[in-house]
């Protein structure tokens, strides 16, 4: 072992910094897969309050083609919530976090991983959720179109979501601060999500849709950017 | 500490005059709108603290920047005075805009852009005072607090864009306008005097009580020190 493996400067080729981000999103998907807390979690939540959204919008067949792009994003981004705050909340209780920032990485390849991770977990629960919804109202919501969205919509919604957790997670009002930090800064992505998932379901065309498209991508990349570029400043101590 | 005390007293004296100064211009010096009658007068006042409350959140985010830069706990002072400050301001033009609203658009309240866009503004800022409210430890708040103020400043603009896409019925006075707005008026020489006036005299306002909320935050962080200190 040579002396520069004890160095303190974090090692920032590119594959150091790959590899590290891969170890802590594969970290959480084996301690998910092991309890499954995060995502049971999330898909009940989620389907929890797709019910409640059939008896208080009362859905039926008219009421659905309006309001069924509005439902699934209130759906994703409150189990979204759940998720991002599980996930840090086992990493600050266990002293998990402090282990993590121990090692001797590039802080924001540990931001990368949780955000994948994060997003891996709303992705999985939008799985599930989507089959069912079309079950239960009889609809298609087997859609290429919807399928990019919620992918970029998740993105831009976990990007933000996993810097905001680890702030909210080291606050004394952390179960309540998280989605009131969460949802006026996110907002953003969900106007253009809703508005390209209402889109691609209404089956408009791809000009039609394009715009919301456009400004997803663009939220995205601003929001991921931004996070990235602070997170260092939430983790140092 | 004496000679900023008196340039405080003097900012203050200004501020006040050139508030009372404003309010006489709007009644006295600009003319009465012909459509919308006296509460078009509300306007002067509505863009003036409307823009103050842009102003400090700007101001905020720098500050923010600055304190992440050099961790120089002044710089988290300014930054909390600022959004506090802000808050107040844009409660002021929201609550004003709304009793002009009511008789030009027949409602208090609509969903468009710039309504939307300062409620969220506040809504944001109100996360923001809370984040700081469930934190202890003087420097984590610190830092916590210039993240989200960044953050929050990334995403207002955002908002803004998205909602833009509609239809706007918010008359446009500087710039060109939708000729769909409602409530759209020429602004005559003497109504914009008045208005430039206005804007000046709430940049004031909001600069005096900048320097007292600064100077209390730091009066604030003595007090703390002393009382760890015994």
């Amino acid at each position: 072992m040579t002396e520069g493996s004890y160095s303190t400067m974090p090692p920032t080729t590119s594959t150091a910094f790959l590899k590290a981000m891969t170890a802590v999103i594969w970290k959480d998907l084996a301690a998910e897969w092991r309890s499954r807390e995060v995502i049971s979690a999330m898909l009940v939540f989620a389907l929890l309050v797709i019910f409640i959204f059939n008896f208080a919008l009362q859905l039926d067949a008219q009421a659905r083609a309006a309001v069924t792009s509005g439902v699934l994003w209130v759906t994703f981004i409150f189990a979204g919530t759940l998720g991002l705050s599980r996930s840090m909340a086992v990493e600050k209780d266990r002293g998990c976090l402090d282990g993590l920032l121990l090692a001797p990485v590039d802080r924001s390849a540990i931001y990368f991983g949780k955000m994948l991770a994060n997003l891996v977990f709303m992705l999985a629960t939008a799985i599930i959720v989507l089959p069912v919804y079309s079950v239960l109202y009889n609809t298609n919501l087997f859609n290429a179109g919807l399928a990019l969205v919620i992918l970029l919509g998740a993105e831009g919604y976990a990007a933000v979501g996993t810097l905001l957790a680890s702030m909210a997670v080291q606050a004394r009002t952390r179960d309540i601060l998280l989605p009131i930090l969460l949802f006026p800064v996110a907002l953003p992505v969900l106007l253009a999500a809703v508005e390209a998932s209402s889109g691609f379901l209404g089956g408009a065309a791809w000009a039609e849709v394009a715009p919301w498209i456009n400004q997803l991508v663009v939220y995205d990349v601003i929001f991921t950017a931004a996070a990235f570029m602070v997170f260092d400043f939430v983790v140092e101590e | 500490m004496g000679n900023s005390v008196k340039l405080a007293t003097i900012l203050d004296i200004g501020a006040g005059a050139l508030l009372a100064a404003a309010t006489g211009l709007v009644f006295l010096y600009a003319p009465v709108e012909q459509v919308m009658g006296m509460v078009q007068k509300v306007f002067y006042f509505h863009v003036a603290t409307a823009w103050v409350g842009l102003l400090s959140f700007i101001v905020a985010a720098v500050a923010g920047v600055i304190y992440l830069l050099g961790h120089k706990p002044d710089w988290d002072v300014v930054e909390m005075a600022s959004v506090e400050l802000g808050m107040v301001f844009l409660l002021i033009a929201i609550v004003s805009g709304s009793i002009w609203a009511k008789p030009i658009w027949n409602t208090w309240w609509t969903w468009d852009p710039r309504l939307t866009t300062v409620t969220v503004t506040e809504l944001i800022y109100a996360a923001y005072l809370m984040l700081r409210s469930g934190i202890e430890e003087p420097e984590r708040r610190a830092r916590f607090g210039a993240v989200y103020a960044i953050i929050g400043f990334i995403s207002v603009p955002l908002t803004f864009l998205s909602i833009r896409i509609f239809r706007t019925i918010h008359p446009v006075v500087v710039g060109n306008s939708d000729p769909s707005a409602l409530g759209a008026f020429d602004v005559s020489p003497k109504m914009l005097q008045t208005f430039l006036f206005g804007l000046l005299a709430f940049t004031v306002v909001y600069a005096a009580l900048l320097w007292h909320r600064i100077r209390l935050g730091k009066l604030a962080e003595k007090v703390e020190r002393m009382r760890m200190e015994r």
